[in-house]
């Protein structure tokens, strides 16, 4: 398809070399380097759940004591897997075993090498063809359903009872929504740990748990068989258990995940070695999996001015792209972001929004686009709200964005009621029926106001990506140029989990996973 | 129900503002014209309607309107209901509590610290405990601020620091001990089951505990807060939604006057 927004490919294309360099320099990095929620992840592949008596969770008692016994540069696959061969018992029961104090993984012999891959690779099987069977029936699900056309309307439900939630999700699920995502908590970001079961306790948001998947992925099964549509289910693969979550994401076959190279150093304040090491791992896991991974940027937009920072939003979606790839997860689960957030005070603003989303649909052509509804000027009054809404819902269908998160016109007040999603719901349909094939139908004046914001918004982002490739990403973002945060290297949380690799270091399902792709 | 577009008849009711038995106002005086809407959990028919009109009228709506019905679902219908308000509010009675300071412009702010403290003075703020949110601490004190209103940083009298989101109250409390800081903002943006009423409140007893409370400004915000609720909570000041930088500077050197922390 001709660019019908004129952009300069060659541009493009340097824009995009300078982010894969970027990603190539600190993929040497991650390559080196392990975290402790890299290795709880490899003992929840391996099978490893529950919690003790006093709660915590399993993995973390196994890594917890690899750190303690200072064996967490050798991962948990090679010191477990020692244990399966010594002791012949399952990854759980050493867990517990380690649990009840009665087994050390230091005082055990070492087995060679092959010994201790013998011994992990049914565990490993056996959860690789889980993951796969989670895909080929979701693969199922949509050959038989049919898969939607044009924008997947995206609603929250966020009651912090995941019961309660459940029944939102299920009428916003018949009243349209084609993904439903369950808010996490607030503060979960934060947790070093993923907690267990059902939960229905939670502040703006609900516990993202294993049993909370389950729950909520039975329940849309059970929607989308009445009403003949696959509907998607997502989370949020952030924070300091990006990895873990990821992993029973893809063992409870979730569709989408909020997973972010970055938003976690900028907006949670978590170390970017650790947030950097940790993205990898769960990109590899989601690129398996198959799930639509959702980036960011929209973030940026909430504190810096939409306007006059609209170059990082796309110079960070270069940077997202690059480190998806570098995981092995493939463009068309790249949910890259960004927002209509820009001030509704500004004259040509809508303009502005357009040849921002426009831009974005032209160079990440095959990218399940997400975009993110006003939040930042919605103040109360609903009435414009709804109207701030509809110029995003125009947005979307003229440029063809993906993953559309409803706007809800009680944005900034409260948790939405039944009533505002069907209303959001009826408000985006009629714009998608009546603006259909709007889009396919409208060029953009040559040197136009629109043509030229694109113009510059990429030269700017060029620029940057530039920039950013000659300083290298920890620098860059030592220096704030995204969305005016700044954050040191050895700063933020858990930097205490970032360990290098020893040389007998190995991680059995990353090399399974990447293997898919050769 | 007519929808009342060709009434002809005569409007029975005195049409002169009187302001201790004020009404709300559709298109005459005293109309007491409101619109409502809301959902009920039972099916779209017209035992739901009428089930809207009682509830209309139960919330003193005298000759509800049903507008509008809508289903949900099989079970819920949303309903938009017009109608006239029987009650009225004795305006003359009103006593609220609200910040009685005029607001200055920065430069006036910057000119009044001068003037009045004679040095810089040390804003810190944060949005404490598990709240993650940024956006209301941001738009006070970020360089840029908001809505055309500079934020606290590019004043000129202002040392501002803003730690961000998820800080713990004790943290926020050792960083403002540490900086020496004259004035303590803290915002609040999810106030689902009232957590931020919670957390407010732990953050006035830590103050009082480490004997910080009364040589401090303190002061909250967000988009739930008020005047009223911040001084019940223990705090100087409140600021909800449309109140800027300015307004908040104004109020917390002017406090601080008033308070003699110099």
């Amino acid at each position: 398809m001709a660019s019908k927004i004129g952009l300069d490919e060659k541009l493009v294309a340097k824009a995009r070399s300078s982010a894969a360099k970027v990603a190539e320099d600190t993929q040497r990095f991650i390559e080196r380097h392990t975290t402790v929620a890299v290795e709880r992840t490899v003992c929840r592949l391996l099978g490893i759940d529950g919690v003790n008596d006093v709660e915590v969770p399993m993995p973390n008692i196994v890594v917890e004591h690899l750190c303690a016994k200072d064996l967490l540069a050798d991962g948990a696959a090679l010191r477990l897997g020692n244990a399966m061969a010594e002791l012949g018992l399952s990854p759980q029961e050493i867990a517990e075993g380690i649990d009840r104090g009665e087994i050390d993984l230091a005082a055990l012999p070492m087995h060679a090498e092959e010994e201790i891959r013998e011994a992990l690779a049914p565990v490993v099987a056996e959860t690789m063809a889980r993951i796969r069977a989670n895909v080929a029936k979701r693969n199922e699900y949509l050959t038989r359903f049919g898969d939607k056309k044009g924008p997947y309307i995206y609603l929250i439900v966020a009651t912090g009872n995941i019961f309660e939630d459940i029944t939102q999700a299920k009428a916003a699920a018949k009243q349209g929504a084609d993904v439903i995502a369950v808010i996490r908590t607030t503060g979960q970001s934060l947790l070093d740990f993923v907690p267990f079961g059902a939960t229905t306790e939670g502040f703006g948001g609900t516990y993202a748990t294993q049993e909370n998947f389950r729950l909520m992925r039975a329940a849309l099964d059970e929607v989308g068989e009445e009403e003949h549509r696959y509907i998607r289910l997502c989370n949020y693969c952030s924070g300091l258990c990006m990895p873990e979550i990821a992993a029973i994401g893809a063992l409870e076959r979730l569709d989408v995940m909020l997973n972010d190279a970055l938003y976690g150093i900028l907006f949670r304040d978590i170390n970017m070695q650790r947030t950097i090491i940790d993205q990898y791992f769960s990109r590899v896991i989601n690129g398996f999996a198959g799930v639509i991974i959702n980036t960011g940027e929209d973030n940026y937009l909430t504190t810096a001015d939409a306007y006059e920072e609209a170059h990082t939003v796309l110079a960070s979606q270069f940077l997202n792209e690059q480190f998806a790839l570098q995981a092995g997860l493939p463009e068309e689960q790249m949910g890259l972001g960004h927002a209509f957030e820009m001030n509704p005070d500004l004259p040509n603003a809508f303009l502005y929004e357009l040849a921002q989303a426009q831009m974005a649909r032209e160079i990440f052509p095959k990218a399940p686009l997400k975009y993110m509804p006003p939040t930042k000027f919605m103040t109360g009054n609903i009435f414009r709200g709804h109207v701030q809404d509809a110029l995003f819902n125009m947005v979307t269908i003229l440029t063809n964005q993906k993953i559309h998160l409803l706007g809800m016109m009680t944005e900034a007040i409260h948790t939405p009621f039944m009533s505002d999603r069907a209303l959001a719901i009826e408000n985006a349909q009629y714009i998608f029926r009546t603006m259909a094939d709007l889009g396919n139908d409208i060029e953009f004046k040559q040197g136009g106001i629109i043509q030229s914001r694109a113009a510059e918004v990429l030269q700017k982002a060029a620029d940057l990506l530039g920039e950013i490739e000659r300083m290298g990403l920890f620098a860059t973002l030592e220096k704030g140029v995204f969305a005016d945060i700044k954050r040191p290297q050895d700063g933020g949380k858990g930097l205490e989990g970032v360990t290098r690799k020893s040389d007998r270091y190995f991680n059995p399902f990353i090399e399974e996973m990447r293997r898919k792709e050769a | 129900m007519s929808s009342g577009l060709y009434d002809m008849s005569a409007k029975d009711f005195d049409k002169t503002l009187d302001l201790t038995r004020i009404k709300p106002y559709g298109d005459t005086m005293n109309d007491g014209k409101v619109q409502l809407s809301f959902t009920l959990p039972v099916p779209n028919n017209d035992k739901g309607m009428e089930a809207a009109r009682i509830l209309a009228k139960q919330m003193g709506i005298t000759e509800p309107n049903v507008a509008y019905a809508r289903a949900l679902d099989e079970t819920f219908t949303f309903y938009v209901v017009y109608g006239s308000c029987s009650h009225s509010v004795d305006y003359t009675k009103i006593q609220i509590q609200a910040i009685e300071d005029v607001t200055m412009e920065m430069d006036e702010v910057d000119e009044y610290i001068r003037e009045h403290i004679g040095r810089k003075i040390v804003v810190i703020g944060a949005s404490t405990g598990t709240d993650a949110h940024t956006v209301g601490i941001d738009a006070i004190m970020n360089r840029k601020g908001f809505a055309g209103h500079y934020g606290l940083e590019r004043y000129e009298m202002i040392e501002a620091l803003n730690m961000g989101s998820q800080v713990p109250n004790e943290e926020f409390l050792a960083k403002a001990r540490e900086i020496h800081a004259d004035v303590l903002l803290v915002s609040q943006t999810v106030t689902q089951k009232n957590i931020h009423i919670q957390n407010l409140t732990e953050l006035i007893e830590l103050a009082e505990a480490e004997g910080m409370r009364e040589n401090h400004v303190m002061c909250c915000g967000g988009a739930r807060i008020t005047h009223e609720l911040a001084k019940e909570l223990g705090f100087d000041a409140g600021f909800g939604p449309g109140k800027f930088a300015n307004d908040v500077a104004t109020f917390c050197v002017k406090e601080m006057v008033r308070r003699g922390i110099k």
